[in-house]
């Protein structure tokens, strides 16, 4: 893809008229504005957690050890008696932030991939896949433990190994949506009055098959965040004394009979950050819905 | 379509061989070999180890001999598990991974898919809200949560099933089974339910109904067919995604399946058994990915004659 | 469509196999174990194989030693040697040649007598440098084996094994060592069948077939009837063992349980009778349980941490004792390990076989801070920073995330974490790519020299970059030429001074054997090896009591 279809992907996305229309309707969306609410008010937190966060996250008090929720420590401690809310409020920045940026990282190529090999087809399709396949078959761990040692550790290349793992069912989806539309008939149509591939694929194409890329994100950004909570876990991740929140929920996990707070509140923000992206992404799919606009 | 099929198979082998090739530089390149351990071994000896696996000798040597054991079928001896080959573990693993995935499959579509499209039949209502909310839940529990939780509440506290095994004891695959179909569930849910609203709102769709025919066979004939399209894009690199999702789960519950050995091969740098899993794996990846091109193609009629036409 | 009308018998039917699955779990294996004997015993993972010359685990140990027999074995009780398929062994006078007598009961399970000529025939095979045997240095006692297992001599005869008929072993050591005879329950020094191996491929084949129940021949109190690969291994009591009336058991099932938070659950059902290990967190509500199921005991094993002394700023041996100094070892031992552990002040675990280490330090917050400061580091002033790597673990990464924090609040100096995955980390501390690595030694043997010869400038597990020429000549020689158990002590807490005053490592604490074993399980005794014979465990059916 060229730099100057770049621009228009961009242009969709950001344009004026239907951008603006698209916020009218979101606007409307009570579900996806309050998702929209809480997501911002997540972020805001995350970003000014070293002014905010009750304690210093590296704290300690070995003596205390795991306490519940007390009025010291509103969501409790865990066993080396740091303070947990400290604890999910820096959490949340690993988390927030691997999982939109690896989502965005799989979400561009993924989707420029997927959409280019869907509606060039025949061969440039074959090969494009193919090559989908190799990655797809390659031992990821391996992948993950050279990334970490020829680079060294680096939250940015996380992000980056991350969504390189994550595009390629992104891709696959994307293709298919393609494929799909490319038979349509307005998309017939465009080609009958001679409008160039480029222009069709980013105005009539992408904007079609934005419903099942948008649920598709909405569901990568949590399985993004587990991915990195499972790879933190193996030593192939963040390092401690730094968090995030799946990390918390895969050792809350294991202490979920002795110690069930350390589990459920992590889990909690989880959660509630999911059912608010679920929300806004619905919203958007309907905002966005070109077909929608046009009844 | 026959011609698609084999022309495809043949586009498999040079997949395989390019995976089978970076696969096998790669692993070479991770810090640490197969035989170091955490006491020190002489150097005498490590040199005997390397010479019985043929690692002393040059890499392109070690890489086309592989190849050519290879072309006998033979995956090579295990460098963790001596006196295993790696065909022998791949073929006491293999069937139980299958078995595992197979079932988490079907939970993962029963389950997901009839959720998925009832909720897409009543956008907004109460019938469309709790399958997704269901779904998320399924979404944003891991395995690694789901899979103990379950186990604490169905085998430990109410004990209707066996907490670990496979095939050992009677409703011991029950647990496993649906703590690893559960996260499908949840993506087969939200995606064929955003599939069929897609699908729904077209213009054949509303002719369909236009013409009168009844809501059952609007569905079933025309609006399952697209609407299940991202499903279908999804569930073949799904299932060859299970052998190494299997790993959770089967580290968890005990079972004795290939997802263990692909993840822990990794980890012990186990060069054969690295290489033979993901030969294995890759070989699924191709043949399911394959597969939901097959269908998505079965299932778009338009696709469909194009495809017979194929290059 | 069909597609959509199947669904529905699929969906029947898996539910109603669910319920059919769910309605009886049946007899749990604890119960059934309890009525006809046969353990059930958490392994904690697959053993690699169950050759002894090849393998090199624990839980490879623990089946070995069920379907092989040393010539003299470990008394669970007393950890001192008893016979095993020696019946008696006599010393020399200079204490350099042992003359073993095999007890002519000893019969492999093929029915085979065990022969004086089948332990040359192995310990060749345990030694042959083509073997790849990594615990051959087992046998390095024996007079030149050290130097036919580094290729030096290829002439067996000159070992100093020998078979004087076939129920007579004479064995020749370099010096007289006090634990040789301990080390003749180790898998290493064990003898195979050679008719068996010689079957099934060449004698130093690491991969050959001879190790699957089928096929195995031991002379141990079980043998396999069957391995499951990562599901189970099953041994029944042996018919040909020379002691069978002792052995208690009918037979032994070895799970691979590598999950041990599922594990614990598995006995908590009844699936097993004795675990591997217990969570760290579950600990707690075990030990307030009236009629625990959970042991505890010291273990000879020591938790410590490498300096690389050849890099500032832990070249300077004030900054390393300064970090020693400030870490409160009793409030890391009582709270994030639970107290499963003892505070360590020296490598070797107190009381070794009698031996106690010098103690020359404890938690002294000043002290380290004037140390940090003469260093040219007050108050973590141009403190270069260092980083701990440890592999990944849970254990290892709450040590390093209490000790971080206790070097940042005492010395006010900034320690970054650095997890590794296991094969990085073990190159890592190979390469002596590293400022601190977490290590853990457990006894071979209990003798102090297995501790302290860690550290001698050519030591391979050495890893600090520690080399001091008297210290080698302690360990190395003077030690072996004492005359009896205390001036050779006394020879190993010189020794010991000089390593804590140097303080190349930080020892953190000693370690425990934490199991859960079932009421119903007798004689399994608590031992500093954590070693079990299984010949001496049985069952005591509680059932049969209550009825």
């Amino acid at each position: 893809m060229t730099e100057q279809e770049d621009l228009e992907i961009n242009d969709i996305a950001s344009g004026s008229s239907l951008s603006k229309d698209a916020w009218i309707r979101l606007r409307k969306n009570r579900p996806a504005l309050g998702g929209l609410i809480i997501l911002t008010a997540f972020f805001a937190i995350a970003l000014f957690t070293p002014w905010i966060a009750p304690y210093g996250y590296e704290v300690q008090d070995l003596n205390l050890g795991a306490t519940g929720p007390s009025q010291d420590h509103w969501l409790g401690t865990d066993i080396f008696g740091r303070d947990l809310l400290t604890q999910i409020m820096y959490g949340g920045r690993i988390s927030l932030s691997v999982g939109f940026l690896a989502t965005i990282v799989a979400l561009f190529i993924g989707v420029t991939w997927g959409s280019i090999a869907g509606f060039v087809g025949g061969r440039i399709d074959s090969v494009m896949m193919r090559l989908v396949d190799i990655l797809y078959a390659l031992p990821f761990m391996i992948f993950i433990i050279l990334l970490m040692v020829v680079f060294g550790r680096n939250m940015l290349l996380l992000f980056l190994a991350i969504g390189a793992v994550e595009w390629l069912t992104m891709a696959r989806i994307m293709r298919g949506q393609v494929q799909n539309l490319r038979q349509q008939e307005f998309v017939e149509a465009a080609v009958a009055i001679g409008l160039s591939r480029s222009v069709i694929l980013v105005r009539h194409i992408i904007p079609n098959a934005i419903g099942p890329i948008i649920v598709y994100t909405t569901l990568t950004i949590p399985s993004v965040m587990l991915l990195e909570a499972f790879l933190s876990f193996l030593g192939l991740g963040i390092q401690p004394p730094e968090t995030s929140w799946g990390l918390l929920i895969a050792y809350g996990a294991e202490t979920m009979e002795e110690y069930p707070w350390l589990l459920l509140f992590p889990g909690f923000f989880l959660a509630v950050t999911l059912f608010s992206l679920n929300f806004l992404g619905d919203g958007l799919r309907d905002a966005l819905d070109v077909r929608g606009a046009k009844d | 379509m026959i011609r698609f099929v084999v022309v495809r198979i043949f586009q498999a082998l040079p997949v395989i061989l390019a995976v089978i090739t970076a696969t096998f530089f790669l692993i070479r390149m991770a810090p640490g070999g197969p035989f170091d351990s955490e006491k020190a071994v002489m150097p005498e000896v490590k040199a005997a180890l390397e010479a019985q696996y043929k690692l002393d000798r040059p890499i392109l040597d070690q890489y086309f001999s592989y190849l050519a054991d290879l072309g006998e079928g033979d995956f090579g001896p295990s460098f963790k598990y001596p006196g295993r080959s790696v065909n022998e573990l791949i073929a006491a693993g293999m069937p139980v991974t299958a078995e595992l995935g197979f079932y988490a499959l079907i939970f993962a579509v029963i389950v997901g898919g009839l959720s998925g499209v009832i909720a897409s039949l009543h956008p907004n209502t109460w019938r469309d809200h709790l399958p997704m909310t269901f779904a998320m839940i399924g979404i944003c529990v891991p395995s690694f949560l789901l899979g103990p939780s379950l186990m604490l509440l169905f085998g430990v506290h109410l004990d209707w099933f066996p907490v670990s095994g496979w095939g050992d004891i009677p409703g011991d695959k029950v647990l496993p089974s649906i703590t690893l179909g559960a996260a499908y569930a949840a993506y087969v849910s939200r995606l064929s339910r955003a599939g069929m609203l897609e699908v729904l709102s077209q213009d054949y769709i509303r002719t369909a109904r236009a013409k009168g025919l009844s809501e059952w066979r609007v569905i079933t004939q025309h609006a399952l067919r697209g609407g299940l399209m991202p499903l279908v894009a999804f569930l073949g690199p799904a299932f060859a995604g299970l052998l190494s999702g299997s790993f959770v789960v089967e580290t968890i519950f005990q079972v004795p399946g290939l997802g263990r050995f692909y993840v822990q091969a990794a980890f012990n740098r186990d060069y054969t058994m690295i290489l033979g899993t993901t030969i294995f794996l890759s070989t699924l990846i191709v043949i399911f990915n394959l597969m939901s091109d097959v269908l998505a193609a079965w299932m778009n009629p338009r696709l469909r004659s194009e495809l017979f036409n194929y290059d | 469509m069909i597609f959509f009308r199947q669904k529905i018998p699929i969906f029947s039917l898996a539910f109603s196999v669910i319920l059919i699955a769910s309605c009886d779990v049946g007899e749990g294996n604890v119960d059934s174990g309890n009525r006809l004997g046969i353990l059930h015993y958490g392994n904690g993972s697959e053993p690699q194989g169950l050759d002894p010359h090849v393998v090199t685990g624990v839980p490879e140990n623990h089946i070995v030693r069920a379907l092989f027999e040393g010539l003299a074995v470990k008394n669970p009780y007393t950890l001192e040697p008893e016979p095993g398929v020696a019946e008696r062994w006599i010393f020399s006078d200079d204490k350099r040649v042992i003359t073993f007598f095999l007890n002519p009961n000893a019969r492999w399970s093929n029915g085979d007598p065990v022969q004086a000529s089948d332990y040359v025939w192995s310990w060749q095979r345990a030694l042959d440098p083509a073997m790849g045997n990594q615990y051959s240095y087992m046998l390095f006692p024996v007079k030149n084996a050290e130097s036919f297992a580094k290729g030096k001599i290829s002439d067996f005869e000159k070992v100093g094994v020998k078979a004087l008929d076939q129920r007579t072993l004479e064995v020749t050591l370099n010096e007289p060592t006090p634990y040789f005879i301990q080390l003749l329950d180790h898998y290493s020094t064990f003898a195979v069948h050679p008719p068996t191996i010689k079957k099934f491929g060449m004698s130093t084949d690491r991969y050959t077939k001879w190790t699957r129940a089928e096929n195995i021949v031991g002379n141990g109190p079980f043998v396999m009837t069957e391995w499951k690969l990562n599901r189970r291994i099953v041994v029944k009591k042996s018919p040909t063992y020379w002691d069978r009336d002792k052995v208690g058991l009918n037979g032994v099932v070895f799970y691979p349980t590598e999950n041990s938070v599922t594990e614990e659950r598995m006995f908590r059902v009844g699936q097993l009778h004795y675990t591997a290990g217990v969570p760290l967190d579950k600990i707690p509500i075990y030990r307030d349980m009236e009629n625990t199921p959970y042991v505890q005991a010291p273990y000879l094993g020591t938790y410590y941490y490498l300096l690389n002394t050849n890099k500032k700023p832990l070249n300077d041996v004030r900054v390393r004792q300064a970090l020693s100094l400030s870490i409160d070892r009793d409030i890391l031992t009582s709270t994030v390990l639970q107290g499963t552990a003892f505070p360590a002040y020296s490598i070797t675990p107190p009381d070794t076989l009698g031996y106690y280490p010098p103690r020359l330090f404890g938690y002294d917050p000043d002290k380290a801070k004037e140390l940090i400061a003469e260093a040219g580091y007050p108050d973590g002033k141009n403190w270069p920073g260092i980083e701990i790597i440890y592999n990944t673990s849970e254990a290892h990464r709450k040590i390093a995330v209490a000790i971080q924090q206790m070097w940042s609040s005492v010395l006010n100096i900034q320690v970054t974490l650095s997890n590794q995955e296991w094969k990085v980390y073990l190159d890592s501390v190979d390469q002596m790519e590293f400022d601190i690595a977490r290590r853990g030694w457990i006894g071979d043997y209990v003798d102090p020299n297995n501790f302290l010869d860690l550290f001698i400038s050519e030591g391979g597990n050495n890893s600090t970059g520690y080399a001091n020429a008297v210290y080698d000549d302690l360990i190395l020689k003077k030690s072996t030429k004492a005359a009896d158990r205390e001036s050779r002590y006394q020879i190993f807490y010189r020794a010991e001074t000089m390593l804590m005053q140097a303080m190349p490592i930080i020892p953190i604490y000693t370690y425990t054997s934490k199991h859960l074993i079932h009421r119903s399980v007798k004689g399994l005794p608590s031992n500093l090896m954590d070693s079990l014979n299984l010949k001496y465990v049985w069952l005591e059916d509680l059932e049969k009591e209550d009825r």
